[in-house]
């Protein structure tokens, strides 16, 4: 695992210092090793005399499911397969949890997989509920994902697509020619991650102002405190704050 | 587009990027010719009293005919979900609630069934629990869609509604105080349940509600439906047909006055809505007289859910039995607002140390989610308001992103606004029901 100092600088922001408990040396795994697994108190070295900050907690891993995955999605792969020729190519990997399905799209053939998905007649997902983008820092390289929720109104369904970019080259097509309701939701993941949706008619920020630096959901985004009118005191940003984790 | 009057553009390795700052009002007026051009530009927001809050409007105008319209958002934008990354999970139903501060108890809920089914809980909530969220976001949309009625008439000159609108839902702000402590921001559906019991008063309220509004809303009807000027105002204004609604996002009341009985409540049932008798209105025409029909309408059907959960009110507990998730202090309100009660306050201080450790550990630490990620939609006043979270494993969301209705369904103003008149900008986008604060997070 690498830690977020070892990443360059390209949010166009100052590097931040590591937060505590950031560098588990764990492997990569999924979801990434973060300081949610690690310790008790948040404090690292010498101010740890009770011993639990070496403790480390058990977690289950999301594996690749296999088939039969149950209910509707069977069909809504099946259609997939039948439907899409570049299947197998496009497809990195599918998981099903807590009942629902994500298939996991290779970035620059997401938005022939959408076109599909809205067109064909098994397939019929006429609404793009949601797009959003998550930020798995220290997964591996491609940290940044794309998760559009696709809904079916005609069979009342719903499958996750998600595609992985990286920070070095954090592009994929738009899919606002097929969705154009993504349009806004494009330039937020834009905005809060810096996921430069290729082909997209207007991608500028949209929530944060226009000469803003750096994209501030981005899990190594400095988050700065705030000074305080005490004697020069400063309210420690919320991530160098003692806490109980 | 190539070069532009409204942004100055700068080449960087991430594409072409335009910056508009405000303050660029010059540099858009020296952009048209005023002698030879038709075209006028006007900037509309983001304070303006017709805008439904802090929403600019740029339009460009060719007599009274709007030829583009551009929305620019962003005013409200507080980072709730960047914050909520750093709170517990317990805590985050304190920042949703305020995103969309019109449908508080929507997002509240939306992000505790997102967090129960990431923790497996969803079957473990209570009966009463679930009922009691039925209710109070059924209120809720009766309270939203009334400030939707007052604020569209006073965008459209009928004052006279606006202050009838705010006074019922005063009422509803009161009965949500009796049993929540406070008017708004109300943090009362937690993950796991809800933060307290719905106390007698309340119940008595909320009957008296119910049997006073069937004759607000014939006064209302009364004074709106029949009356020229809010006819003209509205028929055959700001049309958007099913497939426009579908290809941009729009769920909610616009989908269904354009004709498609879509409602998350019916089609993909949560919180038992599958057990409970009511309709969803619909409107052949797609126009803003066919959603005030439809909000008028739903007012009614939530009426009647509000009856049916208060029938199916039973006594019981409104957390999940789980000491290791439930919130371990009785709440209580006392004279200064809601806190812990003060027979539980004596026994972590003064009989059980377990206790005490016990409340210690899951009020500061908070409760572990399994790592994963779910999708939640419910279908608040406004539409499809959905929830994507995922957790790390740890005691603290890794990434929560609300798909917020305001956000989405504020993209079709552009199509409901161009080849119109400037007037009706203002009954279209007030007939989006944009909330703001829900809009900009």
């Amino acid at each position: 695992m690498t830690s977020p100092t070892d990443k360059p600088n390209d949010g166009g922001v100052p590097l931040p210092v590591v937060p505590a408990g950031a560098t588990s040396g764990a492997p990569a795994e999924f979801p990434p090793a973060s300081p949610a697994g690690r310790g008790m108190f948040g404090n690292q070295g010498t101010g740890d005399v009770s011993g639990y900050g070496g403790l480390v907690r058990q977690r289950q891993p999301i594996e690749e499911a296999s088939r039969p995955y149950g209910g509707y999605f069977d069909e809504v792969r099946d259609a997939l397969e039948e439907a899409y020729p570049a299947f197998g190519d496009a497809i990195e990997k599918v998981v099903v949890d807590r009942g629902e399905l994500t298939l996991h799209i290779r970035p620059e053939r997401i938005a022939e997989v959408c076109q599909v998905m809205r067109d064909d007649l098994a397939l019929r997902f006429e609404l793009c509920s949601s797009v959003s983008g998550v930020d798995y820092l220290g997964a591996d390289e491609r940290r940044l994902h794309v998760v559009y929720l696709l809904t079916s109104m005609t069979y009342r369904r719903q499958v996750r697509l998600e595609a992985a970019v990286s920070v070095e080259a954090p592009h994929l097509p738009s899919v606002t020619a097929v969705y154009p309701t993504a349009d806004w939701q494009e330039r937020e993941a834009y905005d809060m991650f810096g996921i430069v949706f290729d082909g997209h008619p207007n991608l500028t920020r949209i929530l944060m102002p226009d000469d803003w630096e750096g994209h501030p959901q981005r899990k190594d985004y400095p988050l700065g405190g705030v000074p305080v009118e005490y004697k020069g005191a400063e309210i420690q940003p919320p991530n160098e704050r003692r806490s109980y984790q | 587009m190539t070069t532009s009057n409204y942004a100055s553009e700068r080449e960087t390795d991430e594409g072409r990027v335009f910056t508009v700052t405000g303050g660029d009002w010059d540099t858009i007026v020296s952009g048209t010719d005023p002698i030879n051009d038709e075209r006028i530009v006007v900037n509309m927001g983001p304070q303006h009293p017709s805008t439904h809050g802090v929403l600019r409007l740029i339009l460009e105008l060719e007599g009274e005919t709007v030829r583009e319209a551009r929305s620019v958002i962003g005013y409200l934008h507080t980072g709730i979900e960047k914050n909520l990354e750093y709170r517990n999970w317990v805590q985050g139903s304190t920042f949703v609630t305020r995103m969309d501060y019109l449908a508080p108890i929507f997002n509240e809920t939306a992000y505790a069934l997102a967090v129960e089914k990431l923790l497996g809980i969803t079957d473990d909530i209570t009966e009463r629990a679930t009922t009691i969220r039925v209710l109070m976001m059924e209120l809720n949309r009766i309270s939203s869609h009334l400030v939707w009625l007052a604020t569209t008439g006073m965008e459209l000159g009928a004052i006279s509604i606006m202050l009838y609108g705010f006074r019922e839902r005063e009422y509803i702000l009161d009965i949500f105080e009796t049993i929540t402590g406070l008017r708004m921001n109300h943090a009362y559906v937690r993950p796991g349940g809800v933060a307290q019991d719905v106390p007698d008063a309340a119940i008595v309220k909320i009957r008296e509600f119910l049997k006073m509004m069937p004759k607000k809303l014939k006064e209302y009807e009364d004074l709106l439906s029949g009356q020229p000027i809010w006819t003209e105002r509205t028929k055959n204004v700001a049309v958007l047909d099913v497939t426009g609604c579908v290809a941009l996002g729009i769920t909610g009341p616009v989908l269904r006055s354009a004709g498609l009985a879509w409602d998350l409540r019916k089609t993909m049932p949560y919180c038992g809505y599958e057990n409970y008798e009511f309709d969803v209105p619909t409107h052949p025409d797609g126009d803003v007289w066919g959603r005030y029909q439809v909000r008028l309408a739903e007012i009614r059907e939530s009426m009647k859910l509000v009856e049916q959960a208060l029938d199916r009110l039973r006594p019981g507990p409104v957390m999940v039995a789980d000491r290791k998730i439930a919130w371990p202090a009785q709440l209580a309100i006392g004279v200064d607002g809601m806190g812990n009660s003060l027979e539980h306050v004596a026994k972590i201080m003064g009989q059980s140390m377990e206790s005490l450790i016990h409340h210690f550990k899951l009020v500061t630490e908070g409760f572990r989610v399994p790592p994963g990620q779910v999708y939640v939609a419910i279908e608040a006043p406004r539409g499809e308001l959905g929830v994507h979270a995922v957790s790390d494993g740890g005691t603290r969301p890794y990434r929560v992103h609300y798909r917020e209705p305001s956000f989405v369904n504020l993209q079709a103003l552009p199509a409901m606004a161009e080849g119109g008149l400037i007037a009706d900008v203002i009954a279209g986008g007030a007939s989006l029901d944009p909330v703001m604060g829900g809009c900009d997070r």
